[in-house]
């Protein structure tokens, strides 16, 4: 399928896994087994910038203990690959530099995958919990009948995973019993790869031929200042107590105060109050910053399922029975009209 | 054009679950089930497109649920909101069913109806897993669309706006096609009573998976099912300045 295959180094490369695998044993289980361990990533990237979430997933890879391969596609693929050799734990990086990549195409991406994953001989594939990443690797794991662990949260051995069930409201301990693990990880679980001074070895890849039968049209992507939600460090979010795109306003104000990211309830994007993408939740992004700040959010499960890992929760709501407080480190009771002006004024 | 919907019977999103004493699993016993939101959705806009197209555009629209006896149920439910026959592959009770297994029992339904279009939720919000389309569009080797908020169709393609992290994004897929269906799709209608009366009478065929020539094998073992940490309880304070301080002095965040 592959144009150029990588060969591996044979008896080098082994004796280099093995002392890699020596300086994790005591993280994780035995040794002997780590020795046959190796994980692959999909960085994902945009505008020749790595996707920060990317950074958390391949730190989730890193804990294996193997070596860690990353795959970066698409038609800005070398410059990104650049960056993506300077950050630690990354042994090796593969490039599919060709526009064919671009947009991530499942279509296009899960036999790419498939390919990169045989050469490298991955037990462990990996990629964010992101809405390409959600596209792509379960497509991937079917090529190769992998039953994908979706979202994981902590990592307890090479084939023992914990993630959240039923909008968070439970947590499943999962055993896998495949020879090859397909793993999206949710970011806000784990830290983000640092970045070190040596650059490891990029190689090149071709693409496997694949006869696309989608084709991508066009994207609006909403542009603005503001840190990105799913790793902004404070978010301020507004529900449907804010009543208008005018009462949304008072929300963006403070969170720009604060240099936060803005965030939003279902039912003000329904509301047409905000934009779809800034939705917290089981079905929209899942946050985890240090500061939260919930105003007029009722705190239904679908959206405590999205924010409550966050370190501190404050809420501001008239309705002082609402479940919002439940979750609150901090709460204060009145209309959100006064006292977020008053907030943004004095903070 | 046929189109065929699946769709899942999940513990009702607005019930606070419950895990198990023996920490195995969640309670599902005596709890209120439905169909899962995002799978109504897909039912809806199944009987929006036959409403949309040209008549006799859709010819058929087929509802398929995977699971123990009781998913009849939410067959019926599809049944009522316009899906015109439904196919039940029964599993016995406390089956696991995992997405890739229900992806190959779809797969082998999807060989024998050939369908134009097969509509699925984009996730089950019992297991969250989000893999189930994607992982039947590689089987069947469809192109896929994910998290389509809007959705037309016109000369044997389907044109949908999908949801990204950043916004919408906008993607053309030659029939046969899947799509995964996010909240923005519709908004489902209600069953009436006349039509609930009318969906008794629609076919509704059962299948096992050995008809389908599908073993039904756990990849996942489940070690435990646990509670989350609780949080601990918040305090509330009187006014914005109490707010300010407890922030920068307390919790150290501003």
């Amino acid at each position: 399928m592959f144009l150029s295959a990588t060969k591996s180094t044979g008896l080098r490369s082994f004796a280099r896994i093995t002392s890699q695998s020596i300086n994790f044993s005591s993280a994780l289980g035995r040794v002997n087994s780590r020795a046959l361990l190796s994980s692959l990533v999909y960085v994902e990237h945009k505008n020749k910038i790595i996707d920060p979430a990317s950074l958390n997933t391949l730190y989730a890879a890193t804990k294996f203990g193997g070596p860690v391969s990353a795959l970066v596609a698409g038609s800005d693929a070398q410059q990104v690959a650049a960056q993506v050799a300077q950050l630690e734990g990354v042994e090796k990086v593969i490039v599919a530099n060709n526009p064919v990549f671009d947009h991530e195409r499942a279509e296009i991406m899960a036999p790419l995958l498939a390919a990169v994953q045989k050469n490298t001989n991955a037990t462990h594939v990996l990629a964010s919990h992101s809405s390409v990443g959600k596209r792509i690797l379960p497509r991937f794991a079917a090529l190769i009948d992998s039953q994908q662990i979706s979202d994981i949260i902590e990592i307890q051995n090479e084939s023992t995973f914990v993630r959240p069930i039923y909008a968070g409201n439970a947590l499943e301990t999962v055993q896998s019993s495949d020879q090859i693990k397909v793993i999206t990880v949710r970011s806000t679980a784990f830290p983000q790869v640092a970045t070190k001074d040596s650059a490891s070895p990029i190689e090149d890849t071709s693409a496997p031929e694949v006869s696309a039968k989608s084709n991508w049209v066009g994207e609006e992507v909403i542009k603005g200042d503001r840190p990105d939600l799913a790793s902004a460090k404070i978010v301020v979010s507004g529900g449907r107590a804010v009543k208008s795109v005018e009462g949304f306003e008072i929300i963006q104000k403070l969170a720009d105060k604060l240099g936060g990211a803005v965030g939003a309830s279902r039912a003000a994007v329904d509301a047409g109050y905000c934009d779809n993408s800034l939705q917290v939740g089981q079905t929209g992004k899942i946050v985890a910053p240090n500061l939260y700040i919930a105003i007029g959010i009722s705190g239904a499960i679908q959206h405590l399922a999205g924010m409550k890992d966050s370190k501190v929760i404050v809420a501001i709501n008239k309705d002082a029975d609402s479940p919002i407080f439940q979750v609150a480190d901090y709460g204060l009771v009145g209309d959100l009209f006064t006292i977020v002006p008053e907030l943004t004024e004095k903070i | 054009m046929k189109i065929l919907v699946g769709v899942k019977r999940v513990v009702d999103y607005a019930v606070k679950i419950r895990v198990n004493s023996a920490k195995t699993a969640v309670e599902t016993a005596n709890v209120k089930h439905s169909i899962n939101p995002f799978d109504e959705i897909a039912v809806e806009e199944a009987v929006r497109l036959r409403e949309k197209l040209p008549k006799g555009s859709v010819s058929e629209i087929v509802a398929l649920s995977c699971g123990p006896a009781k998913c009849s149920e939410v067959l019926r439910t599809a049944l009522a909101m316009g899906a015109d026959r439904a196919i039940h592959v029964e599993v016995p009770q406390n089956t696991t069913l995992e997405p890739l297994i229900v992806a190959k029992l779809f797969s082998a339904v999807a060989k024998k109806e050939n369908p134009s279009l097969i509509i699925m939720g984009k996730q089950a919000i019992d297991d969250d897993a989000c893999q189930t389309g994607q992982m039947l569009a590689g089987l069947l080797d469809y192109p896929q669309a994910n998290f389509v908020a809007k959705l037309d169709v016109a000369d044997n393609k389907v044109t949908a706006s999908c949801e990204i992290d950043g916004g919408l994004e906008t993607v053309e897929c030659e029939m046969p096609a899947i799509i995964t269906t996010d909240l923005r799709l519709n908004e489902p209608r209600y069953a009436t009573l006349p039509n609930i009366m009318k969906a008794k009478k629609k076919p509704l065929d059962k299948l096992t998976p050995a008809d389908l020539k599908v073993d039904i094998i756990s990849k996942l073992k489940v070690l435990k099912v646990e509670e989350p940490a609780k949080r601990k309880a918040g305090i509330m304070v009187g006014s914005v300045e109490e707010l300010i301080k407890k922030l920068r002095d307390e919790a150290k965040v501003l």
